[in-house]
């Protein structure tokens, strides 16, 4: 069972569907929830996968809902591992051209290689909703217009 | 006016003293506000609760009787304190919460902390143990040692505690839903070492409610994990009578996003379930009530802060005494930890935190706390680094042996803003006790999504504010400045994965795998026919059991929890 899915407007065929993930054990879901519900204000469609998801959860859901972007939420020191493994799994189902991005607690020495393994952008503690929101209306685009 | 007292000011114009806060609203203050208003139209709290401009004995009313409302320290409701000397008599533990990779690297951290003059352990565990799940588990990859320490079987926990006399340290674990098990190792160790239960003194934090409602590590659903907890519980009041069996926890509330008074409100409702699930279990309330203790947040704002700890134990006290009927004075009283607030913590000019902690440390110790950690500075990058963990303790004893607020017992007491605002945070607090009264309970509400959507709600609005520079975050929406590389910080290696995953496969190798099997099935009966839990989960941990094996063998039982997500 997925979490809250906003309303769609059908008026709107080009508004973006993003999925917000937890992955991992890591339980902090304060930080998803609250981009969560700035990006659905914002004026886009959000999935949010609720917590404690594997990698290939976060995948299959991402697949199964054509998201026009992965955002993962990770505060648990585990991201070196979970951002490359979604994202190998997004390539070995041929889909990647999702993009992903994300944040959590997540030391800077640590985002050079992140964006490396294909992460499209990182955000650290104190980034902003609308930082964040500007950073989404000017990177992802809809994958069901091409 | 006759009330009325013209007084002559120093250039020799005439003034008036009011004799009543209307009168100087009308009169001083009306003035100096037509000159220059003031910074704001509106003040608050951090937590959005409107803050006056000036507070007298106007606020307490006629009817506000010192006596009822504060006692005296060491007396009932305890506003003043649980201790009739408090600091004067000891000071509070300082209790600074470590672990770490692996077991033997953790013992480590111990013995450095124990040396520095630290008087109690408290344990952080990986998220792996903390959700019940070896090492070796699907979704443990990746996590295993990085938010705390791993910990798949009794291996691991004799390595924990090597060298550390359990008969002379209090430890406080911080785990939930497998707590039982993890306590079942800690006795073990005991065992090992030659202590004998009864000597062996700490505190499990064990509150499954917060989980579900802010934490959200969690393995079964609400009422079986709440049959594990009375198990504890009748166990300990037999067997460890030293042991504190729940520390009701308000901390992971607060950090997930709660007000102060949420905090406040929720925390006493999950302890007024337990207190419950108590007596349904057929325990006098007496004889257990004494060994529940609470652990809160210490946020930014100072008085707020200071006024919930003090409405705490006003309300727990009334509680325990009137709607539970417990006697012993013990059990009325509210003791509890205090944690700084790491959710206040920023990445951004990081040695700003320690001035945060410090405030917020004077705050729990102002609000009478039993215990404190103090937050490390670079906590919102990483795992602390020593020095920063250094610097945090090193806090602490600056306000205890240097700062003199430990001379005298509630300082703040008879202030009448602190015993306003104390005042108002229990009427709202049990207001919201009520509520979920009225939902049918604490669980009920859990299974509706009533804590999880207010906290949502209040951490969404807390973001706006920030985000519009309502709320000021120095640093980070306010005086914000380019900097140099990040400071020095803790990193846990991957090889703590592997050796992990490779001592877990040899305890499995290596134990008698009979034994085992037998422990295993008889914990299963117990959990089906409605035994005590502790002492069949005891022999399974003696024989090696992992974590993870005890905790899935009582899923076929106990069945696993789902949460409906709400944003």
């Amino acid at each position: 069972m997925l979490g809250t899915v906003s309303e769609a407007k059908v008026n709107e065929a080009r508004k973006l569907r993003l999925l917000v993930g937890k992955v991992g054990l890591d339980g902090h879901d304060r930080g998803a929830k609250i981009i969560a519900r700035a990006l659905r204000d914002a004026g886009f469609e959000v999935i949010y996968t609720g917590l404690h998801q594997s990698p290939q959860m976060v995948v299959d859901t991402a697949i199964q809902e054509d998201v026009d972007a992965v955002s993962l939420s990770i505060l648990s020191g585990a991201h070196n591992y979970l951002f490359p493994k979604v994202i190998e799994l997004l390539k070995e189902k041929g889909s990647d051209d999702i993009p992903v991005f994300g944040g959590g607690i997540i030391p800077e020495d640590d985002i050079p290689a992140l964006k490396e393994a294909g992460v499209l952008e990182v955000f650290t503690p104190g980034a902003s909703t609308d930082e964040i929101i500007d950073w989404v209306r000017a990177h992802i685009k809809s994958r069901r217009e091409s | 006016m006759s009330h009325r007292k013209p007084t002559t000011t120093d250039d020799g114009r005439v003034k008036e003293t009011s004799r009543s806060r209307d009168e100087w609203q009308d009169g001083t203050l009306r003035e100096a506000l037509q000159g220059k208003g003031e910074r704001d139209v509106e003040f608050s709290t951090v937590s959005s609760l409107p803050i006056g401009r000036l507070y007298t004995s106007e606020d307490l009313g006629d009817a506000w009787d010192p006596v009822e409302r504060l006692g005296f320290p060491g007396e009932y409701p305890y506003t003043r304190g649980v201790h009739p000397t408090m600091y004067r008599g000891r000071l509070w533990t300082m209790r600074q919460f470590a672990g770490m990779g692996s077991a033997a690297q953790t013992n480590a951290r111990f013995k450095y902390l124990l040396e520095h003059g630290q008087t109690g352990l408290s344990v952080a565990f990986d998220l792996p143990t903390l959700m019940g799940r070896d090492s070796d588990d699907e979704l443990s990859r990746g996590e295993v040692g990085k938010e705390g320490v791993a910990i798949d079987s009794l291996a691991d926990m004799e390595r924990l505690f090597e060298g550390i006399p359990l008969d002379r340290v209090s430890t406080s674990m911080t785990i939930n839903a497998p707590a039982a098990v993890v306590f079942a190792m800690y006795l073990a160790v005991a065992e090992k070492q030659g202590v004998p239960f009864e000597k062996v003194s700490g505190t499990l934090q064990n509150d499954i409610l917060k989980e579900y409602i802010a934490q959200k590590e969690w393995i079964y659903p609400p009422r079986p994990s709440l049959r594990i907890i009375t198990d504890l519980i009748a166990y300990c009041t037999r067997e460890v009578p030293r042991w504190n069996t729940i520390s009701i926890s308000g901390y992971h509330i607060r950090e997930a996003g709660s007000t102060a008074v949420q905090e406040l409100a929720f925390t006493l409702a999950d302890g007024m379930a337990y207190v419950d699930a108590g007596i349904e279990a057929g325990l006098d309330v007496d004889a257990f009530a004494p060994r529940l203790s609470f652990f809160w947040n210490s946020h930014n704002d100072f008085f707020e802060e200071i006024c919930k700890l003090r409405a705490a134990r006003r309300i727990w006290a009334r509680v325990m005494r009137e709607r539970f009927g417990a006697r012993d004075p013990r059990s009325w009283m509210c003791r509890f930890h205090t944690q700084t607030a790491g959710c206040s913590l920023t990445a951004q000019q990081t040695y700003n935190n320690i001035v945060r902690v410090t405030v917020q440390a004077l705050a729990g110790v102002l609000g009478g706390t039993q215990s404190l950690h103090t937050d490390s500075y670079d906590e919102a990058l990483a795992l602390p680094s020593d020095h920063a963990v250094t610097v945090a303790l090193r806090t602490q004893q600056i306000l205890a042996e240097e700062s003199g607020v430990t001379n005298t017992i509630d300082p703040l007491g008879g202030s009448y803003f602190v015993e306003a605002l104390t005042d108002e945070m229990e009427r709202e607090a049990l207001a919201y006790v009520e509520r979920i009264d009225a939902m049918g309970g604490v669980v009920a509400a859990i299974e509706q999504g009533f804590q999880q959507r207010e906290i949502a709600d209040a951490a969404y609005k807390y973001q706006t504010q920030v985000d519009q520079g309502t709320k000021t975050i120095v640093g980070v929406n306010k005086y914000r400045m380019d900097e140099d590389a990040a400071p020095e910080i803790l990193k846990i290696h991957p090889e703590v994965e592997r050796a992990q995953l490779a001592g877990l496969e040899r305890v499995r190798r290596e134990r008698d795998a009979s034994r085992f099997e037998n422990a295993v099935a008889a914990l299963r009966r117990a959990a089906e026919s409605g035994d005590n839990l502790i002492p069949p989960m005891l022999e399974a941990v003696r024989a090696y059991a992992t974590v993870g094996e005890v905790c899935q063998a009582l899923v076929p039982v106990f069945g696993t929890y789902r949460e409906v997500s709400v944003i």
